[in-house]
């Protein structure tokens, strides 16, 4: 039995599919050649097309289109090679010509499907409905003057891509393991940067609710969502709104709503009463895009490594389990700064030190895997260092963490601060004969039969060494010096 | 097929167009007129014709991914009724 929320009548499943707004990744806009970088002077990156000015024409950016194509493809779709641009009609201020020009009846990319990775180490395929091309809109900023908006277009006429999910999805957790997958594809493509904090990734939940066995109940819409947790929030809000209504004889309306990640509630968008009534056409000014399959070839062979491909490819050539090879996939630098730290070395090795000791540190410090504090040469002369023996586990657990604080190489550290583990089995003799002296009741007792101890006095050679002792060659001398080893 | 007055009302306000209540009659005979006409063309068979969605039987030309546009705020801004440094200002538009 999957995820199912106990209401007062009974248990009740939760029917989710996503529309999510994904940003092209392109210098100049959709239909324009005014620049999409984010952060510009308030309304510098506008052309007149933009701005909506009486008798310009919108002419198609070919990287866009490109852009689009590479998303189907990653998704596993039907690239569609006739497909038409329509007028999307509503007033907003921030839309200019007072429609969007957006793909209806004929998308770009129809069906697809992902594969995503649930907790539990499952697996389960989301149908993609379609992806369609369209503009973005401008910013309204509403907080700058008591009575006042403020418009800025700079954003608007970029490329966006809606993506649409089949609804497929039956837990919070899923939806969220779908946006962040969803999210890694495009990543991995070039496609879209998938920044949600810049809003170049948004999500749209549809989210009903039935009992199991049933067919779909009325969904509704919760708009804008821009966090996966957030996501994940609003689905459980909405479901749990929706239960209340049912099992007290209610009727669930068909709305549009607003998440409040403040107060965890959904609430109604009553404004966008006419919202849905959007009166598409054709828009005249704009001919079918026709494609060349010849091109869809192209991008099809120039594709990246999709993280699924990588994955399994990271469990074949590495060794490595599922679940570290899909951490280590996560984003394609990652899997890059692996690759370079794993040649030649011991896969499992540096595996483990990438998710533990790599990871934990990028954490502390707020940095990035393309902005590491240690790079991939750095942390492989640390762990040859390891592997021939010249360190100890302990003492490279050590220069790591001064490699992280001071950004020197690991052979200075070690040279620098005498760190080389001691192989001299004179001196390991020397601090064993030391602290068998020093504990002269211990050793009676271990004598007597207590051999846990034995780590103890292993414990109290390194701390003598200061950790250097080669910890073999230290079980090895403490063995025979106590006997009966 | 005939609109009700109900219906003009609200394609009216779909188009942010102001109809006071006298208007509607005439309007709605105009609009009939006009859906009259249209319905007129459903009487062909077209079944065997595929459906033509411009005049010219001609595929979109692309632009290259160029920056050669924008840069042109004073442009922009130029009819703004009124504006606050490089934005638009309207009266506010929030949910």
């Amino acid at each position: 039995m999957g995820y199912v929320i106990e209401g007062k009548t009974g248990p009740w499943e939760v029917v989710i599919g996503l529309e999510v707004h994904a940003q092209v990744i392109s210098q100049a806009k959709l239909f324009s050649g005014a620049a999409t970088a984010f952060g510009g002077e308030p309304n510098h990156q506008v052309s007149l097309i933009d701005a909506a000015f009486p008798g310009m024409l919108p002419v198609i950016n070919r990287e866009c289109v490109a852009q689009a194509i590479r998303t189907g493809l990653g998704l596993n779709a039907e690239i569609n090679l006739w497909s038409r641009f329509d007028r999307k009609n509503y007033f907003y201020a921030d839309l200019p010509a007072g429609y969007q020009i957006s793909q209806y009846q004929h998308p770009i990319v129809g069906k697809g499907e992902i594969e995503i990775e649930l907790s539990d180490g499952s697996t389960r395929r989301i149908g993609i409905t379609r992806l369609h091309l369209e503009q973005d809109a401008g910013k309204s900023l509403h907080d700058q003057h008591p009575t006042k908006t403020l418009i800025d277009l700079n954003r608007a006429g970029v490329a966006l891509m809606e993506i649409v999910s089949e609804p497929d999805m039956r837990s919070p957790e899923e939806a969220g393991a779908y946006l962040r997958k969803l999210r890694t594809i495009l990543r991995y493509l070039g496609t879209c940067d998938g920044n949600m904090e810049e809003g170049s990734l948004r999500a749209d939940v549809n989210v009903s609710v039935r009992r199991p066995g049933e067919g779909f109940r009325t969904r509704c819409e919760v708009k804008n969502v821009n966090s996966v947790r957030f996501v994940m929030q609003a689905i459980e809000a909405e479901a749990r709104r929706q239960i209340a209504i049912w099992e007290e004889g209610g009727v669930v309306e068909q709305e549009t709503r607003l998440f409040e990640p403040g107060r965890g509630i959904t609430r109604s968008m009553r404004s966008k009463e006419d919202a849905h009534d959007y009166r598409y056409f054709p828009d005249p000014d704009l001919v079918p895009l026709v494609i060349d399959a010849a091109w869809v070839e192209e991008l099809r062979r120039t594709l990246p490594e999709l993280p699924d491909a990588k994955k399994r490819r990271f469990m074949e050539q590495y060794g490595l389990p599922a679940y570290d090879a899909g951490l280590l996939v996560a984003e394609a630098a990652t899997a890059d700064y692996y690759e370079k730290l794993a040649r030649g070395r011991d896969p499992k090795l540096a595996a483990n030190w990438m998710i533990g000791d790599l990871f934990a540190a990028l954490n502390r410090t707020g940095r990035s895997i393309e902005d590491p504090p240690v790079a991939a040469e750095g942390l492989g002369e640390l762990l040859d260092l390891l592997t021939d023996g010249t360190i100890s586990g302990r003492i490279a657990k050590e220069v790591f963490e001064i490699m992280v604080e001071t950004g020197e190489g690991a052979r200075a550290i070690v040279e620098k601060r005498g760190l080389r583990q001691v192989t001299d089995t004179a001196a390991i003799e020397q601090a064993v004969a030391e602290v068998l002296a020093a504990n002269a009741d211990k050793v009676a007792e271990y004598k007597s039969g207590k051999e846990k101890l034995f780590g103890y006095f292993v414990g109290q050679v390194m701390k003598r060494m200061a950790g250097k002792g080669n910890p073999a060659l230290v079980n090895e001398v403490l063995r025979r010096v106590l006997g009966g080893g | 097929m005939s609109l009700d007055f109900e219906t003009v009302r609200r394609i009216a306000h779909l188009a942010r167009i102001r109809v006071e209540d006298d208007e509607l009659p005439k309007l709605a005979a105009e609009l009939n007129t006009i859906l009259g006409w249209v319905e007129q063309l459903a009487a062909l068979d077209v079944a065997e014709i595929p459906p033509l969605t411009g005049p010219v039987s001609m595929a979109l030309r692309m632009r290259e991914d160029v920056i050669d546009d924008g840069g042109i705020p004073e442009k922009v801004l130029a009819n703004a009724p009124e504006r606050l440094g490089d934005y638009f200002v309207v009266p506010k538009v929030v949910e």
